[in-house]
């Protein structure tokens, strides 16, 4: 602690995540698998965030990742920037795209749907992107934002 | 739509609806055709439902196919711990064609893509129960003589009835007008309502039955049922308001029909039955042309 601020040490390569909001931190963290990463991982939350009330942020060392597998988290943070960093520099900025199709991660919000009684993928199309509002490719039923529950 | 499963309404097109009406049509003339002779359909229901499922095996038996299935889970193998997934792959290797009633919502598409015949969905718990749909098309056209721009009165359980919204998506696409007539508890959805005001069509809510039916050119009633209630007292006073009495009809479009998806309750007083204005028992009959019709086209007999 200096001056009262709180410092994160600079990861020299990796991705620093930004703006996820605070109650999400542990969702991302379980959608991105970090608990099988074997590289050093910081992460803090609830830092004032003008956009988000309150923040989480996470920086990984040596992690980069793939588009797809780093979309899976715009369900839960879909304002989510990512900085790859290089040298210490950022050399790409990317923002989070929610995909037009999910599939698995999440858990159909109706329980007499099939998917919750049998050993099914779950497939979600995307109705509203603003809203995140999802159909089950199975029942038909929507599944809003806040009831969005992982497998 | 050959090989194609029907699972929901929105699976087929308003041109596909069309051509099954003109296709059940011709049953109705001439329902007795060898078209399946030879050939074995299962019906799979592992929910009971006698009607729709005596349907079915009357539209198959008509076309000289053979059924084969089960009308309860109970005596199937499901009882044992079967998951669908090991029904579906077993008994699409012995039919031509499965016929399938489900209490899991969502259990149809799924079946439809593991099977390697065609499926059926004749009803997945709330969700779908597309056949149902068609013979409600046919049944209005039948009787109106069109699809296009009619007036439609949807009376009673507008929030959980599956054949509501179904009728619903599939009317939207003709321009019809309706008007929504039902408790407060159990009003029509607001994605329905949504979808309506997308296409611009109209609709208005009521809880009154009576002033709303006279220039009704369906009457489309639905069981009120107790469980839906959280409130009993709040049934026991609105239980009786949306019961159709043969009285309320005396100023109604001589070419109004009542329909109703059956089985009936107490919703319309049997002596609507020998009235001008009660279709609901040959819509039934129309049920089988219909699934004739889904069948034989299916199978690309037709």
């Amino acid at each position: 602690m200096k001056n009262n601020i709180l410092e994160v040490s600079a990861i020299k390569d990796g991705t620093v995540i930004d703006h996820i909001p605070a109650g999400n931190l542990f969702k991302v963290i379980s959608i991105l698998r970090l608990e099988e990463i074997k590289e050093t991982i910081t992460f803090g939350t609830n830092f004032q965030s003008k956009k988000l009330g309150k923040k989480a942020i996470i920086k990984l060392s040596n992690v980069f990742f793939k588009d797809s597998d780093i979309n899976r988290i715009s369900l839960v943070a879909p304002e989510a920037k990512l900085n790859i960093i290089k040298d210490y520099k950022v050399v790409e900025k990317k923002i989070v795209e929610v995909p037009d199709e999910i599939q698995g991660i999440i858990k159909c919000v109706n329980p007499k749907c099939i998917t919750n009684h049998e050993k099914i993928i779950t497939k979600f199309s995307l109705v509203d992107k603003k809203k995140i509002q999802l159909r089950c490719h199975f029942c038909e039923k929507i599944t809003d934002p806040s009831l969005i529950e992982k497998i | 739509m050959k090989n194609k499963s029907l699972v929901s309404i929105t699976d087929y097109t308003k041109g596909e609806y069309l051509s099954i009406l003109d296709t059940a049509a011709e049953f109705e003339k001439n329902s007795y055709q060898d078209l399946l002779k030879g050939k074995v359909v299962a019906t799979l229901f592992f929910e009971p439902s006698t009607r729709t499922r005596l349907s079915f095996e009357s539209a198959v038996n008509r076309l000289g196919g053979r059924v084969i299935g089960f009308s309860d889970a109970n005596t199937s193998s499901v009882t044992k711990g079967e998951t669908l997934y090991d029904t579906i792959k077993v008994v699409s290797n012995f039919a031509e064609l499965i016929i399938m009633r489900h209490p899991l919502e969502g259990s149809a598409r799924y079946a439809s893509e593991l099977s390697k015949v065609p499926i059926v969905n004749a009803g997945d718990g709330a969700n779908q129960h597309p056949t149902q749909t068609l013979l409600d098309l046919y049944s209005i056209r039948k009787t109106q003589g069109t699809l296009d721009n009619l007036k439609i009165c949807m009376v009673g359980d507008l929030k959980y009835g599956r054949t509501v919204h179904s009728l619903l998506m599939a009317l939207s696409q003709f321009g019809a007008n309706f008007y929504f007539i039902s408790p407060d508890e159990l009003k029509m959805p607001k994605e329905y309502k949504m979808h309506l005001d997308s296409l611009n069509l109209h609709y208005q809510e009521s809880k009154d039955i009576n002033e709303n039916i006279l220039d009704a050119d369906i009457i489309y009633m639905t069981r009120v049922q107790k469980e839906r209630f959280s409130d009993p007292i709040e049934y026991e006073r609105t239980k009786n308001a949306y019961v159709l009495k043969g009285e309320m009809l005396s100023g109604c479009k001589n070419t109004m029909r009542v329909l109703h998806p059956l089985p009936r309750v107490n919703e319309i007083d049997q002596e609507v039955d020998s009235g001008p204005f009660a279709y609901y028992f040959e819509q039934t009959e129309n049920g089988v042309y219909v699934r004739q019709a889904i069948i034989s086209i299916i199978l690309g007999l037709k």
